[in-house]
């Protein structure tokens, strides 16, 4: 998509983030206090709950369950999409099947997840990583497969080892590919981490989620999802500017 | 192409192979899982029993609910949208950022304004799809060479009609990738919502036979879940495949 220099983008950011409080404002004067809360009144909460030292409990527990997560993913996902990018045969038949593996409801898997892990902070990591190792292996997949021929055959020429090859070569011409990977592999880490903690944790943002649904708690609610939002869109949004960059630089 | 078949297959039988053996050696016990012959025999069972058939209607009802309806809005939306750049570019950033954010995140909101029942279900489905149908809509109408809308100006078509007759039709590879993609997100949204609170629906009962340590019940349900995306992928995945092959590989 195309992209002007100067200021557009920024105020069209801007505009749009208007807009979107201006929608919630609009939605909270309809539907009323019985099940929204006004902009202003989310923040105010989300203020005072960070007063709280037991909301900065549980996102420490669910900030570590997330990292983790995501180091898994992106490391499986590295390992596979390098070992399927650089042997044709195994590519062509597994990448049809990551990507029909990727359209499956993963969340079905969840009770096996548990039976596996038990309750705790691995059944958590889990989920959140295979929810994230697809994306990176498909991404980084094609971008070994879309690497300039010549570029492995100067490496061949200079008989170099897998490894350096890797290093070396194939690594460096696969980058920015591979970070568009590790951007959506951050949000799925995320949608999935935050999936598991509602289930089945005792702690983490997930489960003051969930707690505050059965509790009918609808400020918790509201803050919960705006902060939710907040930091996987904040986050989206710094790992784009950086993909562009990448891309383009 | 035969060598990837049977390279797939070898996967597959692989992969259900070594289950079988680790739950037959205990590796893996009985509580977490039964070995995959007892999961077919038992998934035969529920459907030669008709067991589920109305959770698993009702839960599909839903699905083509929330992908028509996302499929329909994205598609004028995206046809719509790509005739003015200003409100483009200021909603670009938000179909950027939109799959970054967790949507059920939303669920619990929704079930408070509009209640438990099929509705927030439908709702998250939809929201889930049509970005992506608006997405893939506006990228495939970008492509739509110039010379064809010049045509449809000489010719002095309306803008519907241009729509209608030209620009949709040269970009049925995107209408149909993105009726993928919107079929695929309209699953995980119906089955995830059932699954995370609900009163029916083939998710809401996954849960409960977890619930109630119901392997019998749980892992057929799995197993159709998983044959019902995987197959409806596939299809579509390989007509767009022959779509592509027959326009040349655009």
């Amino acid at each position: 998509m195309m992209q002007r220099e100067g200021s557009a983008p920024f105020r069209n950011t801007v505009i749009l983030i208007v807009g979107l409080f201006l929608f919630w404002e609009l939605a909270y004067l309809v539907v009323g206090e019985v099940a929204l809360r006004s902009p202003l009144e989310t923040v105010r909460f989300l203020g005072k709950l960070m007063q709280t030292d037991i909301f900065w409990l549980h996102l420490a527990d669910s900030l570590k369950a997330f990292s983790v997560a995501l180091a898994i993913a992106i490391a499986l996902g590295l390992l596979i999409g390098f070992g399927l990018g650089l042997h044709r045969l195994s590519g062509d038949a597994m990448e049809p099947m990551l990507v029909a593996l990727y359209s499956i409801p993963k969340i079905t898997l969840y009770p096996i997840i548990l039976l596996t892990f038990g309750l705790g902070i691995s059944a958590k990591i889990a989920f959140g990583a295979i929810h994230g190792i697809i994306p990176v292996a498909l991404f980084t997949l094609s971008a070994v497969r879309t690497i300039k021929p010549i570029l492995i055959k100067t490496g061949r020429v200079l008989k170099l080892s897998p490894t350096v090859m890797v290093r070396a070569i194939l690594f460096p011409a696969a980058v920015p590919e591979i970070f568009t990977g590790i951007r959506v592999g951050f949000s799925l880490t995320l949608i999935g981490t935050v999936l598991g903690e509602m289930f089945a944790a005792q702690h983490g943002l997930g489960y003051l989620l969930m707690n505050a649904i059965s509790l009918y708690n609808v400020d918790l609610i509201m803050a919960m999802t705006f902060l939710l939002v907040v930091f996987a869109a904040t986050v989206n949004a710094l790992l784009l500017a950086i993909d562009r960059r990448l891309h383009h630089g | 192409m035969n060598k990837v078949r049977l390279y797939q297959f070898a996967v597959i039988a692989g992969f259900i192979l070594l289950l079988e053996a680790l739950c037959l050696a205990g590796v893996i016990d009985k509580i977490t899982m039964t070995p995959p012959h007892i999961i077919v025999r038992d998934f035969v069972r529920m459907i030669l029993a008709g067991r589920y058939f109305g959770e698993i209607g009702k839960s599909l009802a839903n699905v083509l609910l929330a992908f028509a309806s996302a499929y329909v809005v994205g598609v004028v939306t995206g046809t719509i949208l790509h005739g003015y750049k200003t409100a483009r570019d200021i909603l670009d950033p938000l179909f950027a950022t939109y799959y970054a954010i967790p949507v059920f995140a939303f669920y619990p909101l929704f079930i408070v304004i509009f209640g438990l029942g099929d509705g927030p279900q439908v709702l998250i489905g939809f929201l889930l799809a049509v970005v992506a149908v608006i997405v893939t809509t506006l990228n495939g109408l970008d492509r739509v060479p110039l010379v064809l809308k010049k045509s449809a100006r000489v010719n002095g078509l309306s803008p519907l009609q241009t729509a209608l007759r030209i620009t949709l039709p040269y970009c049925a590879p995107s209408l149909l990738t993105a009726a993928k993609l919107a079929l695929a997100y309209a699953f995980i949204g119906v089955i995830g919502s059932e699954f995370i609170m609900a009163r029916s629906g083939m998710g809401y009962e996954i849960s409960y036979a977890y619930t109630n340590f119901d392997n019998a019940t749980m892992y057929p349900l799995i197993l159709l879940i998983l044959l019902l995306s995987i197959a409806a992928n596939s299809l579509l995945s390989h007509w767009e495949a022959v779509l592509l092959a027959r326009r040349g590989q655009k």
